[in-house]
């Protein structure tokens, strides 16, 4: 190779390594610090303590979701599978809100209740038409097996 | 150029890459090249859309609204795949100061950022009724929107030069470094806790997705592949006209009537 090339090369390589290197220990150091949300397991350690409103996240929980009847106000339970908190929040919810679909609250704790402003619904990475998704169920359920389309989208 | 005396396939290779950096030699090319490209997206996005907007089931979950998938996700694809490339011709005009390189770098530039803004618009039009936001500042969602800005930077840098080749030289430096984004957004639903799914179709291992829709939407990214060499080529042509007005190969062309070299 031309000695010019070469030295362009070289030069052009150690700037992009000296680049990635930083890159990767930002993104080491935010690992700790960036997080998006909380399990409830996390809230009840007393690892969300420090922030007046945070993000709480997990599965809506089986059987748990009551609507008051005169108002758009929602009771449920989040778990991880390990923890659980009852969630409040009044509102529009939206359309993948559903028992055991994963959602993400933004709100606050008001003594043992989280109090929510917002409910984000996060949608698992499963596409399957809805007559599949029925025989699996039957076959799970034969099998006493947890829905995979479900189970796979904990936050 | 000569021919070869025993043309092995590196000899030929390298005899391809020399001839498609000659200007004229691309222009021709390009030129033979483009019509097919269209007519090859234009079939391939038919056939995609139509699968997956009408033979395609709807999802158990969704319903009907998942169909964005068969233009997001494509889009989403090569919002990567194009800054991969013009990086990539970005470190050949760097190194071998190679023209064409250059130009094809800073022409995929426009392509990329509107395949990354349709990226963003599907999914924000998307995300409001099934997650309940139009946006939210997760890593996935966040390291899309600095890939935008990155392509943004790259566009603007090129044209703050007066010299067209310097400021492709500095554009192509800054869309280097910018390939550190590339991994972060492929990464950040595996990372940090996001609002985004994971990923869905994989390369290595079982897809998470029926055959069924899988089909149009790999037919789909086929087609905006498809789209990228039409569109770069042209865009290319032009750039390669401008650059090189004054010599003789772009004169014969604009006496000539038939753009064919």
């Amino acid at each position: 190779m031309h000695p010019v090339r070469k030295r362009r090369l070289i030069f052009v390589g150690l700037i992009l390594g000296a680049v990635a290197m930083a890159t990767g220990a930002v993104i080491y150091g935010l690992q700790k610090n960036m997080n998006y949300l909380f399990t409830p397991s996390q809230v009840l350690a007393g690892r969300a303590a420090d922030y007046r409103s945070f993000r709480l996240g997990g599965m809506v929980e089986n059987g748990s979701i009551v609507r008051d009847p005169h108002s758009l106000k929602v009771d449920f339970t989040v778990t991880d599978g390990d923890r659980t908190l009852p969630v409040e929040y009044t509102g529009i919810l939206p359309d993948l809100f559903r028992a055991n679909q994963a959602v993400i609250t933004t709100g606050r704790m008001q003594g043992g209740t989280f109090v929510a402003s917002e409910v984000l619904a996060k949608h698992s990475a499963t596409y399957m038409p809805k007559e599949l998704a029925e025989a699996m169920a039957k076959a799970h359920a034969k099998h006493h097996v947890v829905m995979p389309a479900t189970a796979g989208g904990t936050p | 150029m000569n021919a070869h005396s025993s043309p092995t396939l590196w000899n030929r290779l390298v005899l391809w890459y020399h001839q498609m950096g000659s200007p004229p030699y691309f222009y021709a090319f390009a030129g033979r090249w483009r019509p097919w490209f269209i007519a090859a997206t234009l079939i391939t996005a038919v056939i995609g859309l139509y699968g997956g907007l009408l033979l395609a089931p709807a999802d158990y979950q969704q319903g009907d609204a998942y169909r964005i998938i068969f233009i997001h996700v494509p889009c989403a694809w090569m919002s990567l795949f194009t800054y991969a490339f013009m990086a990539g011709c970005g470190l050949v005009g760097l190194v071998w100061r190679v023209k064409l390189a250059e130009i094809l770098a800073m022409e995929s530039a426009p392509i990329g950022a509107a395949f990354t803004f349709v990226t963003l618009v599907t999914g924000s039009l998307w995300g409001k009724p099934m997650w309940g936001a139009w946006w939210t500042w997760d890593a996935r969602l966040t390291s899309e929107l600095v890939l935008l800005f990155l392509y943004l930077g790259v566009i603007g840098l090129y044209h703050a030069f007066e010299d067209t080749r310097q400021g492709a030289r500095a554009a192509a430096f800054l869309a280097l470094i910018g390939v550190v984004n590339l991994p972060i957004v492929h990464y950040s639903v595996v990372w940090w806790n996001t609002l985004h799914q994971g990923t869905t179709v994989r390369l290595f291992g079982p897809s998470r997705i029926t055959w069924s829709m899988l089909w149009p939407l790999l037919t789909m990214a086929l087609s905006t592949h498809l789209y990228l060499g039409w569109s770069l080529l042209g865009r290319a042509r032009v750039a390669l006209l401008e650059l090189e007005g004054g010599k003789d190969w772009a004169r014969a062309i604009a006496l000539e009537d038939a753009p064919h070299g």
